[in-house]
Protein backbone atom coordinates (compact mmCIF):
# COMPACT_ATOMS: atom_id res chain seq x y z
CA UNK A 1 0.00 0.00 0.00
CA UNK A 2 1.25 3.83 -1.17
CA UNK A 3 1.02 4.66 2.53
CA UNK A 4 3.52 1.87 3.86
CA UNK A 5 6.19 3.50 1.80
CA UNK A 6 8.48 6.57 3.63
CA UNK A 7 9.10 9.80 2.52
CA UNK A 8 12.11 8.93 0.64
CA UNK A 9 9.99 6.57 -1.58
CA UNK A 10 7.14 8.46 -1.72
CA UNK A 11 9.58 11.59 -3.40
CA UNK A 12 11.26 9.01 -5.84
CA UNK A 13 7.59 7.60 -7.14
CA UNK A 14 6.57 11.26 -7.50
CA UNK A 15 9.20 11.42 -9.14
CA UNK A 16 9.06 8.17 -11.61
CA UNK A 17 5.50 9.06 -12.28
CA UNK A 18 4.97 5.76 -10.67
CA UNK A 19 1.31 7.68 -8.77
CA UNK A 20 0.62 11.24 -8.75
CA UNK A 21 0.41 13.99 -5.98
CA UNK A 22 -3.41 14.07 -6.33
CA UNK A 23 -3.73 10.54 -5.65
CA UNK A 24 -1.29 10.27 -2.90
CA UNK A 25 -3.08 13.56 -1.16
CA UNK A 26 -6.64 12.03 -1.67
CA UNK A 27 -5.42 8.83 0.21
CA UNK A 28 -3.91 10.18 3.10
CA UNK A 29 -6.95 12.72 3.42
CA UNK A 30 -9.40 9.51 3.56
CA UNK A 31 -7.18 7.86 6.22
CA UNK A 32 -6.99 11.25 8.43
CA UNK A 33 -10.80 11.27 7.77
CA UNK A 34 -11.48 7.79 8.82
CA UNK A 35 -8.98 8.05 11.83
CA UNK A 36 -10.26 11.04 13.32
CA UNK A 37 -12.68 9.65 15.19
CA UNK A 38 -10.32 7.73 16.92
CA UNK A 39 -7.15 9.48 16.77
CA UNK A 40 -8.24 12.40 16.69
CA UNK A 41 -4.63 13.57 15.85
CA UNK A 42 -5.34 16.49 13.51
CA UNK A 43 -7.40 19.95 15.08
CA UNK A 44 -8.17 21.05 10.95
CA UNK A 45 -7.61 18.89 7.68
CA UNK A 46 -7.20 21.43 4.89
CA UNK A 47 -8.49 19.06 2.11
CA UNK A 48 -9.22 21.89 -0.66
CA UNK A 49 -6.28 23.54 -0.64
CA UNK A 50 -4.20 20.18 0.12
CA UNK A 51 -5.72 19.00 -3.63
CA UNK A 52 -4.80 22.42 -4.99
CA UNK A 53 -1.29 22.00 -3.82
CA UNK A 54 -1.76 18.38 -5.11
CA UNK A 55 -2.90 19.43 -8.46
CA UNK A 56 -0.16 22.20 -9.14
CA UNK A 57 2.75 19.96 -7.92
CA UNK A 58 1.49 17.52 -10.40
CA UNK A 59 2.28 20.00 -13.32
CA UNK A 60 5.31 21.14 -11.45
CA UNK A 61 6.59 17.33 -12.04
CA UNK A 62 5.03 16.69 -15.49
CA UNK A 63 6.97 19.60 -16.62
CA UNK A 64 10.33 18.59 -14.75
CA UNK A 65 10.35 21.73 -12.30
CA UNK A 66 9.95 21.10 -8.97
CA UNK A 67 11.72 20.31 -5.83
CA UNK A 68 12.83 17.52 -3.63
CA UNK A 69 9.83 17.28 -1.75
CA UNK A 70 7.36 18.11 -4.59
CA UNK A 71 3.97 16.27 -4.32
CA UNK A 72 4.83 14.80 -0.67
CA UNK A 73 2.13 15.31 1.61
CA UNK A 74 2.94 16.56 5.32
CA UNK A 75 1.37 17.97 8.38
CA UNK A 76 2.05 20.80 10.64
CA UNK A 77 2.24 20.55 14.06
CA UNK A 78 -0.60 23.43 15.18
CA UNK A 79 1.95 25.57 16.78
CA UNK A 80 3.58 26.53 12.88
CA UNK A 81 1.55 29.77 11.73
CA UNK A 82 0.22 29.07 8.56
CA UNK A 83 -1.16 31.77 6.25
CA UNK A 84 -4.86 31.78 6.08
CA UNK A 85 -5.62 28.60 8.18
CA UNK A 86 -6.26 28.51 11.63
CA UNK A 87 -3.49 28.44 14.56
CA UNK A 88 -5.00 27.94 17.40
CA UNK A 89 -1.70 25.89 19.26
CA UNK A 90 -4.19 23.12 21.12
CA UNK A 91 -5.68 26.66 22.90
CA UNK A 92 -9.20 27.80 23.59
CA UNK A 93 -6.67 31.20 23.42
CA UNK A 94 -6.45 30.95 19.85
CA UNK A 95 -9.48 28.83 18.90
CA UNK A 96 -10.44 32.03 16.81
CA UNK A 97 -6.47 32.77 15.07
CA UNK A 98 -6.04 32.96 11.73
CA UNK A 99 -2.41 33.12 11.08
CA UNK A 100 -1.82 36.11 8.72
CA UNK A 101 1.64 34.65 7.78
CA UNK A 102 3.79 31.12 7.11
CA UNK A 103 6.48 30.22 10.09
CA UNK A 104 9.70 29.98 8.48
CA UNK A 105 9.61 26.39 8.59
CA UNK A 106 6.31 26.12 6.34
CA UNK A 107 7.43 28.63 3.85
CA UNK A 108 10.60 26.44 3.74
CA UNK A 109 8.83 23.21 3.24
CA UNK A 110 6.06 24.44 0.58
CA UNK A 111 9.36 25.66 -1.37
CA UNK A 112 10.62 22.62 -1.56
CA UNK A 113 7.53 21.37 -2.59
CA UNK A 114 5.44 19.75 0.09
CA UNK A 115 1.44 19.47 0.37
CA UNK A 116 0.14 20.38 3.81
CA UNK A 117 -2.44 18.13 4.35
CA UNK A 118 -3.21 20.29 7.57
CA UNK A 119 -2.56 20.78 11.53
CA UNK A 120 -1.99 18.56 14.15
CA UNK A 121 -3.36 18.36 17.56
CA UNK A 122 -0.75 19.33 20.55
CA UNK A 123 -0.76 19.93 24.36
CA UNK A 124 -1.99 23.30 24.88
CA UNK A 125 0.82 25.65 24.01
CA UNK A 126 3.19 22.38 24.00
CA UNK A 127 3.07 22.31 27.76
CA UNK A 128 2.20 18.19 28.46
CA UNK A 129 4.13 14.93 28.24
CA UNK A 130 0.71 12.99 26.74
CA UNK A 131 -0.98 15.17 24.86
CA UNK A 132 -4.01 15.42 27.42
CA UNK A 133 -4.10 19.53 27.85
CA UNK A 134 -5.29 20.14 24.63
CA UNK A 135 -8.59 22.12 24.31
CA UNK A 136 -9.41 19.86 21.09
CA UNK A 137 -9.20 16.47 23.10
CA UNK A 138 -6.81 13.68 23.97
CA UNK A 139 -5.10 12.56 21.01
CA UNK A 140 -4.79 8.25 21.15
CA UNK A 141 -1.90 6.29 20.63
CA UNK A 142 -2.30 4.11 17.32
CA UNK A 143 -0.95 1.25 19.02
CA UNK A 144 -3.51 1.01 21.93
CA UNK A 145 -6.26 3.38 22.12
CA UNK A 146 -6.49 3.32 25.71
CA UNK A 147 -3.25 4.73 25.49
CA UNK A 148 -1.61 8.36 25.58
CA UNK A 149 0.52 9.12 22.16
CA UNK A 150 2.97 10.91 24.39
CA UNK A 151 3.49 14.75 24.04
CA UNK A 152 3.24 17.43 23.23
CA UNK A 153 3.58 17.05 20.00
CA UNK A 154 1.06 13.87 20.36
CA UNK A 155 -0.67 14.57 16.69
CA UNK A 156 2.54 14.69 14.63
CA UNK A 157 3.45 11.34 16.31
CA UNK A 158 0.27 9.43 15.89
CA UNK A 159 0.32 10.68 12.73
CA UNK A 160 3.01 9.60 11.21
CA UNK A 161 2.58 6.20 13.39
CA UNK A 162 -0.74 5.31 12.13
CA UNK A 163 0.46 6.33 8.21
CA UNK A 164 -2.34 9.52 8.18
CA UNK A 165 0.62 11.78 7.01
CA UNK A 166 4.09 10.56 5.61
CA UNK A 167 5.61 12.89 7.91
CA UNK A 168 5.13 15.63 10.08
CA UNK A 169 6.72 18.81 11.93
CA UNK A 170 7.01 18.94 15.80
CA UNK A 171 8.85 21.09 18.36
CA UNK A 172 10.69 20.13 21.36
CA UNK A 173 11.00 22.20 24.59
CA UNK A 174 12.20 19.56 27.20
CA UNK A 175 11.57 16.06 24.92
CA UNK A 176 8.00 16.94 22.90
CA UNK A 177 9.47 15.83 19.74
CA UNK A 178 11.31 12.67 21.33
CA UNK A 179 9.27 11.63 23.57
CA UNK A 180 6.03 10.75 21.88
CA UNK A 181 8.11 9.69 19.06
CA UNK A 182 9.61 7.16 21.26
CA UNK A 183 5.61 5.96 22.77
CA UNK A 184 4.58 5.90 19.05
CA UNK A 185 7.07 3.99 17.26
CA UNK A 186 8.69 6.37 14.79
CA UNK A 187 11.89 8.19 14.29
CA UNK A 188 11.98 12.22 15.89
CA UNK A 189 14.52 14.71 15.72
CA UNK A 190 15.27 17.48 17.44
CA UNK A 191 17.98 19.20 16.26
CA UNK A 192 20.53 21.73 17.80
CA UNK A 193 19.23 25.16 19.49
CA UNK A 194 19.47 28.01 16.27
CA UNK A 195 19.39 25.51 13.76
CA UNK A 196 15.50 25.88 12.47
CA UNK A 197 14.06 28.73 12.85
CA UNK A 198 11.42 29.85 15.39
CA UNK A 199 9.81 32.46 13.07
CA UNK A 200 5.82 31.91 13.32
CA UNK A 201 6.39 29.13 15.56
CA UNK A 202 4.48 29.70 18.92
CA UNK A 203 6.53 30.80 21.80
CA UNK A 204 6.76 28.85 24.90
CA UNK A 205 10.05 28.70 26.46
CA UNK A 206 12.87 30.80 23.83
CA UNK A 207 16.01 29.54 25.18
CA UNK A 208 14.91 25.69 25.08
CA UNK A 209 11.95 25.71 21.95
CA UNK A 210 13.16 24.26 19.20
CA UNK A 211 11.68 23.00 15.83
CA UNK A 212 12.32 19.76 14.41
CA UNK A 213 10.41 16.38 12.40
CA UNK A 214 8.61 12.96 12.53
CA UNK A 215 9.05 10.62 9.59
CA UNK A 216 8.98 7.47 9.73
CA UNK A 217 12.76 6.90 8.80
CA UNK A 218 16.16 8.61 9.97
CA UNK A 219 16.67 8.71 5.85
CA UNK A 220 13.45 10.56 5.95
CA UNK A 221 14.53 13.02 8.43
CA UNK A 222 17.14 13.37 6.88
CA UNK A 223 15.55 14.87 3.73
CA UNK A 224 13.08 16.86 5.73
CA UNK A 225 15.80 19.25 7.83
CA UNK A 226 17.93 19.14 4.69
CA UNK A 227 15.13 21.76 3.88
CA UNK A 228 13.81 23.25 6.70
CA UNK A 229 17.02 24.21 8.52
CA UNK A 230 18.92 27.16 8.20
CA UNK A 231 19.27 31.03 8.76
CA UNK A 232 16.77 33.27 9.28
CA UNK A 233 17.63 36.71 10.36
CA UNK A 234 13.77 37.31 11.33
CA UNK A 235 14.93 34.72 13.94
CA UNK A 236 17.14 35.99 16.67
CA UNK A 237 18.98 32.98 17.78
CA UNK A 238 19.02 31.45 14.33
CA UNK A 239 22.61 30.80 13.59
CA UNK A 240 24.23 31.18 10.79
CA UNK A 241 25.97 28.64 9.58
CA UNK A 242 25.86 26.17 6.13
CA UNK A 243 23.16 23.40 6.41
CA UNK A 244 24.98 20.67 5.32
CA UNK A 245 23.80 17.64 3.22
CA UNK A 246 22.74 15.68 6.04
CA UNK A 247 21.38 12.59 2.95
CA UNK A 248 24.54 12.53 1.67
CA UNK A 249 25.95 12.23 5.07
CA UNK A 250 24.07 8.70 5.73
CA UNK A 251 26.02 6.44 4.19
CA UNK A 252 29.35 6.72 6.62
CA UNK A 253 30.90 3.15 8.16
CA UNK A 254 30.48 3.51 12.37
CA UNK A 255 33.16 1.49 12.22
CA UNK A 256 35.42 3.50 14.95
CA UNK A 257 32.09 5.50 16.20
CA UNK A 258 32.50 6.12 20.43
CA UNK A 259 29.36 5.55 21.93
CA UNK A 260 28.23 7.00 25.69
CA UNK A 261 26.45 4.95 27.60
CA UNK A 262 25.19 7.49 30.42
CA UNK A 263 25.26 6.41 33.66
CA UNK A 264 22.54 8.27 35.34
CA UNK A 265 20.48 7.14 31.89
CA UNK A 266 20.49 3.61 33.04
CA UNK A 267 19.62 4.16 36.77
CA UNK A 268 16.34 3.85 39.01
CA UNK A 269 13.44 4.35 37.18
CA UNK A 270 14.40 2.65 33.62
CA UNK A 271 11.63 -0.27 32.89
CA UNK A 272 14.06 -3.53 32.82
CA UNK A 273 11.77 -4.64 29.84
CA UNK A 274 13.02 -1.18 28.14
CA UNK A 275 16.83 -1.72 29.45
CA UNK A 276 16.66 -4.93 27.35
CA UNK A 277 15.41 -3.44 23.85
CA UNK A 278 18.20 -0.47 24.97
CA UNK A 279 20.93 -2.84 25.31
CA UNK A 280 20.07 -5.10 22.32
CA UNK A 281 20.70 -2.21 19.97
CA UNK A 282 23.47 -1.10 21.46
CA UNK A 283 25.24 -4.42 20.67
CA UNK A 284 24.01 -3.94 17.17
CA UNK A 285 26.06 -1.40 17.16
CA UNK A 286 29.15 -2.95 18.76
CA UNK A 287 28.98 -5.30 15.40
CA UNK A 288 29.21 -2.53 13.27
CA UNK A 289 32.40 -1.78 14.47
CA UNK A 290 31.38 1.10 17.30
CA UNK A 291 32.96 0.82 20.65
CA UNK A 292 30.56 1.30 24.20
CA UNK A 293 32.15 3.14 27.50
CA UNK A 294 30.31 4.48 30.18
CA UNK A 295 30.23 7.97 31.02
CA UNK A 296 28.77 9.95 33.94
CA UNK A 297 26.56 13.31 33.84
CA UNK A 298 26.71 14.13 37.96
CA UNK A 299 24.85 17.00 37.73
CA UNK A 300 22.23 15.27 35.05
CA UNK A 301 19.45 14.29 37.42
CA UNK A 302 19.08 18.11 38.64
CA UNK A 303 17.20 18.58 34.56
CA UNK A 304 14.04 18.09 35.52
CA UNK A 305 13.95 20.41 38.65
CA UNK A 306 16.06 23.12 36.25
CA UNK A 307 13.52 22.74 33.88
CA UNK A 308 10.77 23.35 35.48
CA UNK A 309 11.97 26.49 36.91
CA UNK A 310 13.68 27.88 33.32
CA UNK A 311 10.24 26.79 31.06
CA UNK A 312 7.46 28.34 33.42
CA UNK A 313 9.82 31.56 33.74
CA UNK A 314 10.04 31.81 30.06
CA UNK A 315 6.50 31.12 29.29
CA UNK A 316 5.21 33.48 32.14
CA UNK A 317 6.96 36.25 30.29
CA UNK A 318 5.86 34.81 26.55
CA UNK A 319 2.58 34.38 27.60
CA UNK A 320 1.78 37.63 28.49
CA UNK A 321 1.30 38.53 24.79
CA UNK A 322 -2.91 37.04 24.88
CA UNK A 323 -4.49 39.92 26.63
CA UNK A 324 -7.46 39.57 24.87
CA UNK A 325 -6.81 43.24 23.40
CA UNK A 326 -4.98 42.25 19.61
CA UNK A 327 -5.52 38.89 19.04
CA UNK A 328 -7.16 35.42 20.50
CA UNK A 329 -9.35 35.43 23.49
CA UNK A 330 -11.46 38.26 25.26
CA UNK A 331 -14.00 37.80 27.42
CA UNK A 332 -17.68 39.24 27.22
CA UNK A 333 -18.24 42.72 28.85
CA UNK A 334 -15.15 43.50 30.15
CA UNK A 335 -16.16 46.08 33.16
CA UNK A 336 -12.24 47.83 33.16
CA UNK A 337 -9.22 47.10 31.64
CA UNK A 338 -7.80 44.52 34.42
CA UNK A 339 -10.92 42.74 34.51
CA UNK A 340 -10.39 42.25 30.38
CA UNK A 341 -6.97 40.69 31.01
CA UNK A 342 -8.20 38.68 33.93
CA UNK A 343 -11.21 37.14 31.99
CA UNK A 344 -9.57 36.93 28.89
CA UNK A 345 -6.61 34.78 30.22
CA UNK A 346 -8.51 32.93 32.61
CA UNK A 347 -10.98 31.52 30.30
CA UNK A 348 -8.70 31.28 27.89
CA UNK A 349 -5.88 29.09 29.27
CA UNK A 350 -6.47 25.55 30.07
CA UNK A 351 -5.04 24.19 33.49
CA UNK A 352 -1.84 23.24 33.29
CA UNK A 353 -0.74 25.93 30.94
CA UNK A 354 -2.00 28.51 34.02
CA UNK A 355 -0.30 26.42 36.38
CA UNK A 356 3.05 26.86 34.38
CA UNK A 357 2.65 30.71 34.45
CA UNK A 358 2.03 30.96 37.49
CA UNK A 359 4.93 28.93 38.69
CA UNK A 360 7.10 31.02 36.12
CA UNK A 361 5.24 34.08 37.63
CA UNK A 362 6.75 33.31 41.01
CA UNK A 363 9.79 32.41 40.32
CA UNK A 364 10.92 35.58 38.57
CA UNK A 365 9.04 37.57 41.16
CA UNK A 366 10.91 40.18 44.01
CA UNK A 367 13.09 37.88 46.41
CA UNK A 368 12.47 34.77 44.91
CA UNK A 369 14.61 35.55 41.42
CA UNK A 370 17.95 34.61 43.14
CA UNK A 371 16.75 31.51 44.72
CA UNK A 372 14.63 29.61 41.97
CA UNK A 373 15.66 31.43 38.46
CA UNK A 374 19.31 32.26 38.58
CA UNK A 375 19.89 29.05 40.94
CA UNK A 376 18.18 27.11 38.03
CA UNK A 377 20.48 29.11 35.49
CA UNK A 378 23.39 28.30 37.26
CA UNK A 379 22.47 24.86 37.62
CA UNK A 380 22.14 24.67 33.80
CA UNK A 381 25.48 25.65 33.35
CA UNK A 382 26.53 23.18 35.45
CA UNK A 383 24.32 20.58 33.46
CA UNK A 384 26.10 21.91 29.71
CA UNK A 385 29.35 21.89 31.24
CA UNK A 386 28.69 18.08 31.95
CA UNK A 387 27.78 17.06 28.43
CA UNK A 388 30.87 19.12 27.12
CA UNK A 389 32.80 17.06 29.17
CA UNK A 390 31.57 13.95 27.73
CA UNK A 391 31.81 14.95 24.46
CA UNK A 392 35.44 15.15 24.93
CA UNK A 393 35.95 11.64 25.29
CA UNK A 394 32.84 9.59 22.93
CA UNK A 395 31.09 10.93 19.72
CA UNK A 396 27.87 10.76 20.40
CA UNK A 397 25.40 9.35 23.62
CA UNK A 398 23.25 6.87 23.52
CA UNK A 399 20.35 5.20 25.78
CA UNK A 400 16.60 5.13 26.63
CA UNK A 401 14.05 7.94 25.50
CA UNK A 402 11.72 7.52 28.11
CA UNK A 403 11.42 5.19 31.22
CA UNK A 404 8.78 3.03 30.07
CA UNK A 405 6.36 2.39 27.51
CA UNK A 406 3.26 4.64 26.77
CA UNK A 407 0.91 4.58 29.72
CA UNK A 408 -2.98 5.13 30.07
CA UNK A 409 -5.17 8.02 29.25
CA UNK A 410 -5.67 9.97 33.07
CA UNK A 411 -2.57 7.76 34.75
CA UNK A 412 -0.53 10.62 35.51
CA UNK A 413 -2.90 13.50 34.97
CA UNK A 414 -3.93 14.15 38.81
CA UNK A 415 0.04 14.71 39.47
CA UNK A 416 1.61 17.18 37.74
CA UNK A 417 5.45 16.46 38.88
CA UNK A 418 4.94 12.82 38.15
CA UNK A 419 3.94 13.74 34.12
CA UNK A 420 7.05 16.07 34.32
CA UNK A 421 9.19 13.37 35.43
CA UNK A 422 8.43 11.62 31.93
CA UNK A 423 11.05 13.44 30.67
CA UNK A 424 13.59 12.71 33.23
CA UNK A 425 15.97 11.61 29.78
CA UNK A 426 15.05 14.30 27.04
CA UNK A 427 15.89 17.83 29.07
CA UNK A 428 18.66 17.78 29.36
CA UNK A 429 19.19 17.98 25.60
CA UNK A 430 17.17 21.23 25.85
CA UNK A 431 18.87 22.82 28.54
CA UNK A 432 22.13 22.01 26.75
CA UNK A 433 21.25 23.40 23.26
CA UNK A 434 21.81 19.92 21.80
CA UNK A 435 20.81 18.00 19.03
CA UNK A 436 18.83 14.90 19.88
CA UNK A 437 16.71 11.81 18.36
CA UNK A 438 14.72 8.70 18.90
CA UNK A 439 14.04 6.10 17.04
CA UNK A 440 12.30 2.75 17.53
CA UNK A 441 14.56 0.19 19.04
CA UNK A 442 12.02 -2.71 19.88
CA UNK A 443 9.01 -3.89 21.52
CA UNK A 444 7.26 -4.26 25.50
CA UNK A 445 3.96 -6.02 25.54
CA UNK A 446 3.47 -4.43 21.82
CA UNK A 447 4.51 -1.08 22.50
CA UNK A 448 7.18 0.54 20.62
CA UNK A 449 10.91 1.76 23.00
CA UNK A 450 12.26 4.19 21.89
CA UNK A 451 16.62 4.58 21.61
CA UNK A 452 17.62 8.03 22.12
CA UNK A 453 20.83 9.30 20.24
CA UNK A 454 22.43 12.83 21.61
CA UNK A 455 24.86 14.44 19.82
CA UNK A 456 27.42 17.81 19.98
CA UNK A 457 26.20 20.90 18.89
CA UNK A 458 25.67 21.37 15.17
CA UNK A 459 25.94 17.37 14.78
CA UNK A 460 23.12 16.31 13.26
CA UNK A 461 24.81 15.11 10.15
CA UNK A 462 26.73 12.37 12.45
CA UNK A 463 23.48 11.74 14.61
CA UNK A 464 21.57 10.58 11.15
CA UNK A 465 23.78 8.45 10.15
CA UNK A 466 24.08 6.73 13.23
CA UNK A 467 20.24 6.10 13.36
CA UNK A 468 20.35 5.22 9.78
CA UNK A 469 23.12 2.81 10.31
CA UNK A 470 20.75 1.04 12.42
CA UNK A 471 17.98 1.14 10.75
CA UNK A 472 19.61 -0.70 8.17
CA UNK A 473 20.54 -3.48 10.46
CA UNK A 474 16.90 -4.00 12.12
CA UNK A 475 13.32 -3.29 10.86
CA UNK A 476 11.41 -2.36 14.09
CA UNK A 477 11.19 1.52 11.63
CA UNK A 478 9.04 -0.82 9.24
CA UNK A 479 6.33 -2.48 11.81
CA UNK A 480 2.86 -0.74 12.14
CA UNK A 481 0.15 -0.74 14.32
CA UNK A 482 -2.17 -3.24 13.00
CA UNK A 483 -5.42 -1.39 12.50
CA UNK A 484 -3.23 1.23 10.72
CA UNK A 485 -1.74 -1.16 7.89
CA UNK B 1 7.08 24.18 50.83
CA UNK B 2 3.58 24.83 51.29
CA UNK B 3 1.69 28.24 49.40
CA UNK B 4 -1.04 29.81 50.98
CA UNK B 5 -4.32 30.50 49.72
CA UNK B 6 -3.23 34.43 49.83
CA UNK B 7 -0.14 33.52 48.11
CA UNK B 8 -1.77 31.65 44.91
CA UNK B 9 -4.12 34.85 44.60
CA UNK B 10 -1.41 37.13 44.47
CA UNK B 11 0.58 35.01 42.26
CA UNK B 12 -2.50 34.43 39.93
CA UNK B 13 -3.14 38.55 40.45
CA UNK B 14 0.67 39.36 38.95
CA UNK B 15 -0.31 37.21 35.98
CA UNK B 16 -3.41 38.72 35.39
CA UNK B 17 -5.30 35.24 35.57
CA UNK B 18 -8.85 35.21 37.17
CA UNK B 19 -9.20 31.90 38.85
CA UNK B 20 -12.06 30.13 40.14
CA UNK B 21 -12.28 29.91 43.72
CA UNK B 22 -12.33 25.54 43.19
CA UNK B 23 -8.85 26.25 41.72
CA UNK B 24 -7.31 27.99 44.08
CA UNK B 25 -6.99 25.01 46.30
CA UNK B 26 -6.00 23.15 43.11
CA UNK B 27 -2.88 25.08 42.95
CA UNK B 28 -2.64 25.70 46.21
CA UNK B 29 -1.40 22.01 46.46
CA UNK B 30 0.04 21.46 43.09
CA UNK B 31 2.56 24.37 43.32
CA UNK B 32 3.49 23.39 46.67
CA UNK B 33 4.31 20.21 45.36
CA UNK B 34 6.26 21.81 42.33
CA UNK B 35 8.01 23.83 44.50
CA UNK B 36 9.31 21.42 46.86
CA UNK B 37 10.62 19.18 43.71
CA UNK B 38 12.90 22.20 42.39
CA UNK B 39 14.27 22.74 45.77
CA UNK B 40 16.49 19.70 44.86
CA UNK B 41 18.51 22.34 43.13
CA UNK B 42 19.65 23.55 46.56
CA UNK B 43 21.96 20.50 46.65
CA UNK B 44 24.37 21.88 43.88
CA UNK B 45 27.21 23.67 44.47
CA UNK B 46 26.72 26.43 42.56
CA UNK B 47 29.08 29.27 44.36
CA UNK B 48 31.38 30.01 41.38
CA UNK B 49 29.08 29.50 38.35
CA UNK B 50 28.42 31.90 35.97
CA UNK B 51 24.42 31.45 35.19
CA UNK B 52 24.01 30.20 31.24
CA UNK B 53 20.53 31.75 29.53
CA UNK B 54 21.14 30.77 26.42
CA UNK B 55 22.52 27.66 25.13
CA UNK B 56 24.50 29.20 22.16
CA UNK B 57 27.84 30.38 23.89
CA UNK B 58 28.91 33.25 22.19
CA UNK B 59 26.03 34.31 20.09
CA UNK B 60 25.30 38.09 20.03
CA UNK B 61 22.80 40.35 18.98
CA UNK B 62 22.99 40.91 14.87
CA UNK B 63 23.05 43.96 13.30
CA UNK B 64 21.55 45.10 10.02
CA UNK B 65 21.66 48.51 7.59
CA UNK B 66 18.76 50.51 9.00
CA UNK B 67 16.35 50.09 5.84
CA UNK B 68 12.92 49.49 5.82
CA UNK B 69 12.18 45.65 5.19
CA UNK B 70 9.05 45.25 6.16
CA UNK B 71 5.71 46.23 4.31
CA UNK B 72 2.54 47.52 6.73
CA UNK B 73 0.23 44.37 7.12
CA UNK B 74 -1.91 46.39 10.07
CA UNK B 75 -4.94 46.00 8.53
CA UNK B 76 -4.50 41.82 7.72
CA UNK B 77 -2.80 41.76 11.48
CA UNK B 78 -6.43 43.25 13.03
CA UNK B 79 -8.20 41.07 11.15
CA UNK B 80 -7.46 39.11 14.54
CA UNK B 81 -8.63 41.08 16.98
CA UNK B 82 -11.77 41.39 18.61
CA UNK B 83 -12.32 45.18 18.52
CA UNK B 84 -10.83 47.72 16.63
CA UNK B 85 -11.81 51.22 14.90
CA UNK B 86 -9.84 53.24 12.48
CA UNK B 87 -6.91 51.16 12.93
CA UNK B 88 -6.86 51.38 16.51
CA UNK B 89 -7.09 48.18 19.01
CA UNK B 90 -10.40 49.59 21.38
CA UNK B 91 -10.07 48.00 24.91
CA UNK B 92 -12.76 49.86 27.97
CA UNK B 93 -11.94 53.03 28.97
CA UNK B 94 -8.93 53.64 31.20
CA UNK B 95 -8.84 56.96 32.12
CA UNK B 96 -12.23 58.68 33.51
Amino acid sequence: MIHTLTVTQLAAGLRAKEFSSVELTRHFLDRIEASQPVLNAFISVTREAALKAAQAADQDLAAGRGGPLTGVPIAHKDIFCTEGVKTSCGSKMLDNFVAPYDATVVAKLKAAGAVMLGKLNMDEFAMGSSNETSYYGVVRNPWNTDLVPGGSSGGSAAAVAARIAPAATATDTGGSIRQPAALCGVTGVKPTYGRVSRYGMIAFASSLDQGGIITPTAQDAALLLREMAGFDSRDSTSVEAPVPDYVAALEQPLRGLKIGLLKEFFEKGLDPENEKCIRAALSVYENLGATLREVSLPNLPLSVPAYYVVAPAECSSNLARFDGVRFGHRCENPKDLMDLYKRSRGEGFGAEVKRRIMTGTYVLSAGYYDAYYLKAQKVRALIAADFARAFKEVDVLIGPTTPTPAFAIGAKTSDPVTMYLNDIYTIGANLAGLPAMSLPCGFVQNLPVGLQIVSPQFGEARMLNVAHAYQRETDWHTRMPEAYR
Amino acid sequence: MALTREQIENIAHLARLELKQPEVAVYQDSLSSIFEFVSELDRANTASVAPMAHPLPGLSQRLRPDVATETDAHERYQANAPQTAAGLYLVPKVIE
